[in-house]
């Protein structure tokens, strides 16, 4: 996929931090992109916690942490920011003119006036497992490590490994989307969510997709485009069966990525920001929440969500040297639009 | 109360010995975090991440991993059958001479 897109602020991560950039950088009417590793947004309140209840939400005595991701992405709705999900941005480089031309891993383009690195921890990246050849079928070739459109997969014959909940719930999903479904899992038994695993035998049961326990995937094989996939038993004996699609879902596990080449003053894999702004050492590029340091850093939501309203002011200043902003309430203004 | 020894496989047959206090309420995640281990334990010690997996070599028998333990240890692409998360792993008077390798982060 190849596009070109053209915004203020491009924001590197679409947590809780990166969200709330999108609504304060709103209410100064710059627009803003919001690109993520991750097929949803929310950052490790939806990859790590989800059903988590969080307590230090100021207003919420109590919120669990998907709930405050959908109320965040409703919150930034009316400023209607674009995203690129699924994507790690990659390549960086700021122009002559003091604006940014960013590349995702996918090849979509962002030019941006400025950047605002919301990135956390790190992209969530999928955890691999050992199987021979595995690289060589990535990138379009026949390897998913995440399910980003289900559609993909229609009519399709695909082999998902793993034990855990996303391999139980894409299992469940997919029967009904792609031809044939095969689950293979090195245990007997899932711990993951009953509901879930009862769904995932009873599918088997009655046919709809094939369980293969206490075995792993091996061995991948094909000429350019996967065709098939050795299963081993543990008890030793193999099987080859056909397949279109190989998605091996083992988790996710954050890395710092590309970020940590991109020339910013960084201490300890954390970008050392200016707190006046949360400027980094290259101006027009911004860092707020997670992936931040300066005396007395606290990697907490709050703490990030004051670092963006900072760093929008930043921001617009950078964008537009000339301009004078005066603070005004939301309240002052009615309901936020661009 | 006393502490006790655990010992980290750094390479094949070297081991490292560590002094961990008992009587603290530490994990052993924390005390290799405070030894300067290199684990995420993004979640904290919560077996919601499974960024603090060890394998455990030798020792003395653990308490077995809990159901949450073992829905986190079955999300891992590489699954040995000693693996344990080392935030469930309350460091008691009973684990001295426990022997621990830190697994590959995935
Ligand atoms: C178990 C747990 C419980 C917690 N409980 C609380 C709590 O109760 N209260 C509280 O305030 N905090 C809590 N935290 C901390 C809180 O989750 C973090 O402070 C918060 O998520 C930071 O938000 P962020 O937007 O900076 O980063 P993140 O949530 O880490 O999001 C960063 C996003 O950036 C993306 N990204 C990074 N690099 C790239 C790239 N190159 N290209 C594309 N995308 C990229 C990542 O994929 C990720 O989605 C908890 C954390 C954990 C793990
Ligand atoms: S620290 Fe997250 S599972 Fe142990």
């Amino acid at each position: 996929m190849s596009a070109v897109i053209s915004t203020d602020i491009c924001i590197i991560g679409a947590g809780p931090v990166g969200l709330f950039a999108v609504f304060e950088a709103g209410l100064l009417k710059l627009r803003c992109h919001v690109v993520d590793a991750l097929p949803q947004p929310g950052g490790q309140l939806s990859e790590i916690y989800p059903k988590k209840p969080i307590y230090d939400i100021p207003g919420y005595p109590e919120i669990l942490a998907g709930d405050l991701v959908d109320n965040l992405m409703k919150q930034c709705a009316p400023f209607h920011p674009t995203f690129t999900l699924g994507e790690r941005v990659e390549r960086f480089e700021k122009l002559a003119n003091g604006s940014f031309q960013l590349a995702t891993t996918d090849g979509t383009e962002i030019t941006c006036k400025a950047v605002a690195i919301a990135g956390g921890l790190g992209s969530f990246e999928p955890r691999k497992p050992a199987v021979e050849n595995l690289e060589r079928f990535e990138g379009g070739k026949g390897v998913h490590y995440m399910v980003r459109d289900p559609e993909h997969f229609r009519d399709k014959k695909i082999v998902i490994a793993g034990g855990g909940d996303s391999a139980l719930d894409w299992t469940n999903f997919l029967a009904g989307v792609a031809s044939e479904v095969t689950l293979v899992h090195r245990g007997t038994t899932f711990r993951g969510a009953a509901d879930s695993a009862e769904k995932v035998k009873t599918l088997a049961e009655a046919g709809k997709i094939k369980l293969v326990l206490s075995s792993n995937v091996t061995h991948l094989h094909g000429n350019g485009h996967l065709q098939e996939v050795t299963i081993t038993g543990n008890n030793g004996e193999a099987e080859t069966v056909p397949l279109d699609a190989f998605v091996p879902l083992f988790g996710l596990t954050p890395k710092l990525g590309p970020i940590g080449d991109w020339n910013l003053d960084l201490t300890d894999d954390a970008i050392v920001v200016n707190t006046e702004d949360y400027s980094t050492s290259l101006p027009g590029v911004y860092a707020i929440g997670d992936i931040n340091t300066y005396p007395g850093k606290l990697k907490l939501i709050l703490c990030g969500f004051h670092e963006a309203a900072l760093m929008c002011q930043g921001a617009f200043k950078y964008i537009f040297p000339d301009k004078k902003y005066t603070l005004k309430y939301t309240t002052v203004n009615g309901a936020p639009s661009l | 109360m006393e502490d006790i020894r655990i010992y980290v496989e750094e390479a094949p047959g070297q081991r490292r010995e560590l002094e961990a206090p008992t009587d603290m309420g530490l994990s052993l995640m924390e005390l290799l975090k405070a030894n300067d281990y290199p684990i995420q334990a993004t979640c904290g010690g919560m077996a919601l991440c499974a960024t603090c997996h060890v394998e455990v070599l030798a020792g003395p028998p653990l308490p077995e991993p809990s159901d949450d333990e073992w829905a986190m240890l079955d999300t891992l692409p590489v699954l040995h059958e000693t693996s344990r998360l080392s935030c469930q792993i309350r460091l008691h008077p009973n684990l001295d001479g426990l022997v621990v390798r830190i697994a590959d982060p995935a």
